[in-house]
C-alpha cells in the first residue's frame, strides 16, 4: 500500500480513537470540566502531562534543531525537562494541598486581591494563546506534507476534532485523550529511531547508540560523536560536542536561556492545572515523576536522533553527485525542506557552513541541467549549496531507515497527536480563565453550575475559532513569541507562586508590584530586541533568556515591597501553613 | 504550627534543598559551565560535558523526583501527616 493510503488509515483510527474516547468520558459538572473531577490516576496523569507537554516543536523540529546546533541544542533538553524538578519540589504537592481550579484562583486567595487574581488572569490567557496558534499551525503543517491537503483544511479539521473532544468531556475527555496520544507520539517517535539507530551503530538503544561507534562506510569503527566532531569542523562548523566557540552562544546566555525554560516551564499554566486532577498530595508529587519518566522517554532519544540524521546527512549528501542522491531527498524536495543550488556547476552537492542562499526559499518551477528544481534566490559568497529544514531530521527519518510505508504514516499521527493533545489543554485552560476565573469569581458570583457549565463549552469553541483564525493566518510573529510566553510566564507566576508556599510574610503589595517589575522588565526587553532592532544591551543576554532575569527582579521587588508593608492577615498566613501538610486535602473543591 | 509539624516542614526543606543543589550541579555546573572541561574526560564514545548536557542531566532529574517522591512519602508517614 502506498503512503498516503497508510496514513489515511492510521491517521483515521488514530482520530476515531480519540472520538470514542471523548464520548465515553463526556461530563455533567464544572467539577469533571475544569479539573476531570480530581480523580485521574498518578501514572495516567503523567501521560497526559507528557502529551500536554510536548508539543509539534518538541516531536518534529527539536531533534532537527540539535542536529544543526550540536552543543547548543541542548538549552532545550534540560530547560524543558528540569522545570519539572521545580514543579515537583516546589509547586506540585502544595497548589494540589490548596485545590481549587485554576492558577489565577491560587494567586486571587493567597494574595486575598482581586488585581492579583486579574494580572494573573490576563498571563493566563496570553501565554496560552501564543502557545496555541503555533500548535494549530503545527497540525495544519502535519496534514498538508502527509495527507497531500491543504494546510488551512488541515487547521479547520484539527480545529473540529479538538472542539468535539475538548467541548464534550472538558479536562476529563483532555485528560483520556492525552493519554492515548501520549502512547501513539512515543511509539511513533521511537519506532524510526531504534531502526536507524541499529542501521548507523548497530545498537537498538538509541540512548547508547549514541555513543557508540559507527558501522561500516568510510568512518566504520569510529565513535559516533567524534565522528561528528571532526566531520563538523572538516565542513567550517563548530565541533558538534563543544560549547562557547566563535559563532556560538556564550555561557550567560546559555545560563540563562536555560535557567527561563526551566522556571517558564513550571510556571506555564497549562501545566501547573494537571496537578489540579490527581486524587492527593502524595499523587501529585508521583505523577510529576511519571510525566518527567515519560518525557524523557523521548527527550533523550531526541538529541540521539539529532546525531544519527546528521552523520547520514553529512555522509549521504556531502561531495556525492545529485544525481545519485537518495530518494528521500527528492520526496521532500518537492515540499520545499530539502533544496540544492548548484553554484560551482559541478553537479556534486556541496554541504558546508553558512546558508545557500539569501531569502525565504521560492523555487522558479524549471528544472536545471542535472534534473533539480531550479530556485529563485539568489546565492550567497558561501561555498554550501544546500539548503535543509529542521524538521525534515524527524519527518524523513523512517525513510531514511528504510521502514515500510506504514512507519511514514506512524510518523504523520505522532505528529499530529503531539500537536493535538498540546492544542487542547491549553484551550481548556483559555476557556476555564474566562469562564471560571473572570465571569465567575469576579462577574456574576450566582451563576448556576449548568450556566457555567454552558459558557465553559461555549468558550472552549471561541478559543478553538480563535486559535484556528491564527493557524490559518499565523502571525508573522509566531516564532518570536514564543520567547515571550516562557519569558512571561518565568517572570510572572513562578515567583508568586514560590513565594506565596514558602514564605507566610510575602503579601499582596509585595505579589502585585513582583509581578509587574517582572513582566514589565521581561516584556519591554523582548520588545525592543525583537521588535525594535535593538541589540541585546544586558551582558548580551538574547530575549529567549531574559525571562531569568525578569525572575530574578520579581523574586527582589516582591521580597523588598512585602518587608516594606503590612504582612497578609492572620488567615492567609494559616492558609499557607494548611497548604504545607498533605493531610485532609480531599477533592478540588469549589470554595 | 504546632512543633512535631514545624520539625515536618524543616526536613522538607532539608530534603528539597539537596535534591535542588543536585539538580543545578548537573545541568547547570556539569552540562553548562564546565561542559568544555569536562569533555577531556570521556564515558565511553561520549565526551563526559557533553553528556550530562544532552543525556546525564535528563536521566538524574528523573531519579531527583522519585527519591524526593520516597522519601515524603515516609516522612508523611513518620509526622502522621498523610491523607
Amino acid at each position: 500500500m502506498s503512503i498516503l493510503t497508510w496514513t489515511y488509515i492510521i491517521v483515521g483510527a488514530s482520530f476515531g480513537l480519540y472520538m470514542y474516547i471523548a464520548w465515553a468520558s463526556r461530563v455533567k459538572d464544572t467539577k469533571g470540566f475544569y479539573v476531570a473531577g480530581g480523580g485521574v490516576p498518578p501514572l495516567a496523569n503523567g501521560m497526559a502531562t507528557g502529551a500536554d507537554w510536548m508539543s509539534a516543536a518538541s516531536f518534529i523540529s527539536m531533534a532537527g534543531i540539535i542536529s544543526f546546533g550540536g552543543f547548543q541544542g541542548s538549552v532545550y533538553l534540560m530547560g524543558w525537562t528540569g522545570g519539572y524538578v521545580l514543579l515537583a519540589l516546589l509547586l506540585a504537592p502544595y497548589l494540589r494541598k490548596f485545590g481549587k481550579f485554576t492558577v489565577p484562583d491560587f494567586v486571587g486567595d493567597r494574595y486575598y486581591s482581586r488585581t492579583a487574581r486579574i494580572v494573573a488572569l490576563i498571563c493566563a490567557i496570553f501565554v496560552s494563546l501564543t502557545y496555541v496558534a503555533g500548535q494549530m499551525r503545527g497540525v495544519g503543517i502535519v496534514f498538508s506534507r502527509f495527507l497531500e491537503v491543504d494546510v488551512n483544511t488541515g487547521v479547520i479539521i484539527g480545529m473540529c476534532i479538538v472542539f468535539l473532544y475538548a467541548g464534550l468531556g472538558g479536562m476529563k475527555g483532555i485528560t483520556w485523550t492525552q493519554v492515548a496520544q501520549y502512547v501513539v507520539l512515543i511509539v511513533a517517535f521511537t519506532i524510526p529511531a531504534v531502526a536507524i539507530s541499529m542501521k548507523i551503530t548497530g545498537n537498538p538503544v538509541p540512548q547508547l547508540g549514541f555513543g557508540g561507534t559507527i558501522e561500516g562506510g568510510t568512518y566504520g569503527g569510529r565513535f559516533l560523536l567524534e565522528t561528528l566532531d571532526a566531520i563538523n569542523q572538516d565542513l567550517g562548523f563548530a565541533a558538534y560536542t563543544a560549547a562557547y566557540g566563535p559563532g556560538q552562544k556564550p555561557m550567560l546566555d546559555v545560563l540563562c536561556i536555560t535557567l527561563a525554560l526551566m522556571v517558564g516551564t513550571a510556571g506555564l499554566p497549562h501545566v501547573i492545572v494537571r496537578f489540579y486532577t490527581v486524587p492527593t498530595v502524595r499523587a501529585a508529587r508521583l505523577s510529576a515523576g511519571y510525566a518527567l519518566l515519560f518525557i524523557a522517554l523521548l527527550y533523550t532519544t531526541a538529541p540521539a536522533v539529532a546525531g544519527f540524521a546528521r552523520y547520514n546527512m553529512v555522509d549521504t549528501l556531502n561531495d556525492k553527485p545529485y544525481a545519485a542522491a537518495p530518494q528521500w531527498f527528492k520526496d521532500w524536495e518537492k515540499t520545499g525542506l530539502i533544496a540544492w543550488l548548484d553554484k560551482n556547476g559541478d553537479g556534486m552537492i556541496q554541504y558546508r557552513a553558512g546558508a545557500a542562499f539569501t531569502g525565504k526559499l521560492q523555487f522558479s518551477g524549471q528544472t536545471g541541467p542535472h534534473g533539480e528544481p531550479l530556485l529563485k534566490n539568489a546565492p550567497t559568497n558561501s561555498p554550501n549549496e544546500l539548503y535543509v529544514d529542521n524538521d525534515i531530521m524527524v519527518l524523513a527519518n523512517p525513510q531514511i531507515a528504510n521502514l515500510p510505508n506504514w512507519v511514514v504514516a506512524l510518523v504523520a499521527a505522532g505528529g499530529l497527536a503531539a500537536a493535538l493533545s498540546t492544542a487542547s489543554g491549553l484551550l481548556l485552560v483559555i476557556a476555564s480563565s474566562i469562564s471560571h476565573d473572570l465571569y465567575y469569581r469576579i462577574v456574576n458570583r450566582k451563576a448556576s453550575e449548568k450556566q457555567r457549565l454552558l459558557l465553559g463549552r461555549v468558550m472552549i469553541g471561541l478559543a478553538v475559532l480563535a486559535a484556528g483564525y491564527f493557524g490559518i493566518n499565523p502571525p508573522g510573529f509566531v516564532a518570536q513569541v514564543v520567547a515571550l510566553a516562557f519569558g512571561l510566564a518565568a517572570s510572572s507566576f513562578f515567583p508568586i507562586l514560590v513565594l506565596g508556599i514558602f514564605s507566610k510574610r510575602v503579601n499582596r503589595e509585595g505579589a502585585i508590584a513582583g509581578m509587574v517589575a517582572g513582566i514589565g522588565f521581561t516584556m519591554l526587553y523582548i520588545v525592543q530586541t525583537k521588535f525594535m532592532g535593538m541589540k541585546p544591551w544586558l551582558w548580551d543576554i538574547t530575549p529567549e533568556g531574559i525571562g531569568a532575569v525578569g525572575m530574578v527582579i520579581n523574586f527582589a521587588v516582591t521580597f523588598l515591597v512585602s518587608a516594606m508593608t503590612p504582612p497578609p492577615p492572620q488567615e492567609i498566613q494559616d492558609m499557607v501553613e494548611s497548604v504545607r501538610i498533605p493531610k485532609g486535602a480531599g477533592a478540588a473543591v469549589d470554595h | 504550627m504546632q512543633p512535631n509539624l514545624q520539625e515536618y516542614w524543616k526536613r522538607n526543606l532539608r530534603l528539597m534543598v539537596v535534591l535542588l543543589a543536585i539538580w543545578a550541579l548537573v545541568s547547570y555546573v556539569f552540562g553548562i559551565i564546565l561542559v568544555n572541561e569536562l569533555n577531556a574526560i570521556r564515558l565511553g564514545g561520549f565526551p563526559l560535558g557533553f553528556w550530562f548536557a544532552q543525556q546525564g542531566s535528563i536521566f538524574t532529574f528523573v531519579i531527583l523526583i522519585f527519591v524526593y517522591v520516597a522519601r515524603m512519602r515516609k516522612l508523611d508517614k513518620e509526622y502522621d501527616v498523610e491523607e
